[in-house]
């Protein structure tokens, strides 16, 4: 199993270590949805040196990137970030990112699980591209700052780059703890405001002690990935081998702001299988939210009556919704908001309703 | 010295479950062990504890309800053949119960056996070997 660059301050904070992704990663600090009520209200600090960091350059880095990736990667501005996914050509993710396109390079943030895939995948796929590939996953840590309060912990360590000027979903170069030239981006995987930035391994600890040490006062706090699958969760945000796998389209995921037709993009790996979906999809995405006690659990069958809809993607409790959600794939003619549907948990039926997605935004209003 | 801490008084299964003698009746619970595997050592992590109707039959082994932490699920079994004549209601409105005072005030359901033998169970030590082997 693989350690991040932060393992060893994970272990003394008494943290409860999971293999996630090949990683050996913090779930939690403490209390799971008190860590999720941390962020919703004042902030916390994520390791997530464990997503696959990949660096494109080369004269044909964005056409490359057209070629592999679903969004529009030519039409990002400079110094902007977008959504988009890898899929085959049958349409089906093996994968979701996000793409910063810089002034000589396209960088690339992809999951941890599927880090070694992608990175086959793009070389499989560079052929005749003038592009070098350069996997940056082990050279970098990777820390988020995520809640309301993150913008007033970060500005003082990052003295020259004004925080105020990085809108949402945009990236800014700064001296952050000393270190020049950091890539600080307003992204996150919370619904929340916040921060990523991306430091050398070996100042990963140094810059950690700082973001807690200015945070302290604000009660900011570290928090495991337990917290933040939920966080993401109530923001309406997929995640791959949930909401989307090799079965599940991002046309039918609701992530169709994250694929382009457009037909200046050219032909791109997945581009017909998707217009077909886009054209004539079968199912979709819904959220569904249970004042009953269980927790709707990925897998578990949701009824309409004896009529089987589909099936759970996830599910948790939602402490900022003060109940029980979860998201699933039903027909086109079924999920409409606040129709009733029953989660079969075990062979027995809890009453739940059907609501829009996200559960919650502070970001995307 | 976890090791002289678990109750001798019982038997334990090897789903984590225990089973004391109680006059003629036997009273089932969950380890020490299985509350901080489903909690991570977080008792707000509990969320819900599903326990049957009492008059309900059980073979030995059978599941007779779950527990639910935030992020699993996990069956609670019954470690021996009898039927439910009794459930600690209040459990399923204190999970916390179940950290703070699994042996005692956290049992779950009270049995009238078919047979007093908890021969085929695991005494306090061989449960000790059984998770250090396993776990």
């Amino acid at each position: 199993m693989k350690e991040t660059p932060l393992h060893d301050v994970h272990a003394a904070l008494g943290a409860k270590m999971v293999e996630f992704g090949g990683w050996h990663m913090p779930v939690q600090y403490g209390p799971i949805l008190d860590e999720v009520r941390t962020v919703r209200t004042k902030a916390g600090l994520f390791d997530l040196s464990h997503m696959g960091r990949v660096r494109v350059t080369g004269d044909d880095r964005v056409r490359f990137v057209d070629r592999i990736a679903t969004n529009f990667c030519a039409k990002i501005p400079e110094g902007a970030i977008r959504y988009g996914l890898f899929c085959r050509e049958d349409g089906n993710p093996i994968d979701d990112l996000l793409v910063y396109r810089g002034k000589d390079e396209v960088f690339l943030v992809v999951n941890a699980s599927n880090t070694a895939v992608d990175l086959a995948w793009m070389r499989e796929h560079a052929g005749e591209f003038r592009v070098a590939i350069e996997d940056q996953t082990d050279a970098l840590a990777m820390i988020a700052l995520q809640g309301q309060e993150s913008q007033a912990v970060l500005q003082p360590l990052v003295p020259d780059l004004d925080l105020a000027s990085v809108g949402y979903y945009r990236f800014g170069f700064g001296t952050l703890c000393g270190l020049p030239g950091t890539r600080v981006s307003r992204t996150g995987y919370t619904g929340e405001d916040g921060f990523e930035v991306y430091v050398p391994a070996a100042e990963a600890t140094r810059v950690w002690d700082a973001l807690v040490r200015a945070g302290a006062p604000r009660g900011v706090r570290p928090i495991g990935l337990g917290a933040r699958d939920t966080l993401r969760l109530e923001a309406g945000m997929p995640l791959y081998g949930h909401e989307i796998d090799a079965e599940h389209n991002p046309i039918e995921a609701g992530l169709a702001f994250g694929v382009s037709f457009h037909p200046d993009k050219g032909d791109w790996i997945g581009r017909a299988a998707l217009e077909r979906v886009q054209k004539a999809p079968k199912r979709k995405l819904v959220g569904i939210k249970s004042a009953g006690p269980r927790v709707p659990r990925q897998g578990y069958a949701l009824f309409d009556g004896s009529r089987e809809l589909g099936a759970v993607c996830s599910g948790s409790p939602s402490p900022t919704l003060d109940t029980n959600i979860g998201t699933a794939y039903v027909p086109l003619d079924s999920g409409a908001i606040g129709g009733r549907v029953e989660i079969d948990i075990k062979g027995k039926r809890q009453k739940a309703q059907f609501c829009a997605l996200p559960f919650f935004s502070r970001t995307r209003k | 010295m976890k090791a002289t801490m678990r109750p001798n008084d019982r038997r334990y299964y090897e789903t984590h479950e225990w089973v004391k003698p109680d006059g003629d009746t036997m009273l089932i619970g969950i380890t020490d062990f299985a509350v901080q595997a489903l909690s991570n050592g977080n008792e707000a992590d509990l969320v819900y504890c599903d326990l049957p109707e009492a008059g309900r039959i059980l073979e030995a082994g059978d599941t007779f309800g779950e527990i639910e932490s935030v992020k699993a699920v996990s069956d609670l079994n019954c470690p021996i053949a009898g039927e439910v004549i009794e459930v600690n209601t209040q459990v399923e409105d204190h999970l916390e119960i179940l950290a703070k005072d699994p042996w005692k005030s956290g049992w779950l359901i009270r049995i009238k056996p078919v047979s007093k033998s908890l021969d085929d169970l695991m005494d306090a030590a061989a449960y000790e070997k059984f998770l250090a082997e396993k776990h």
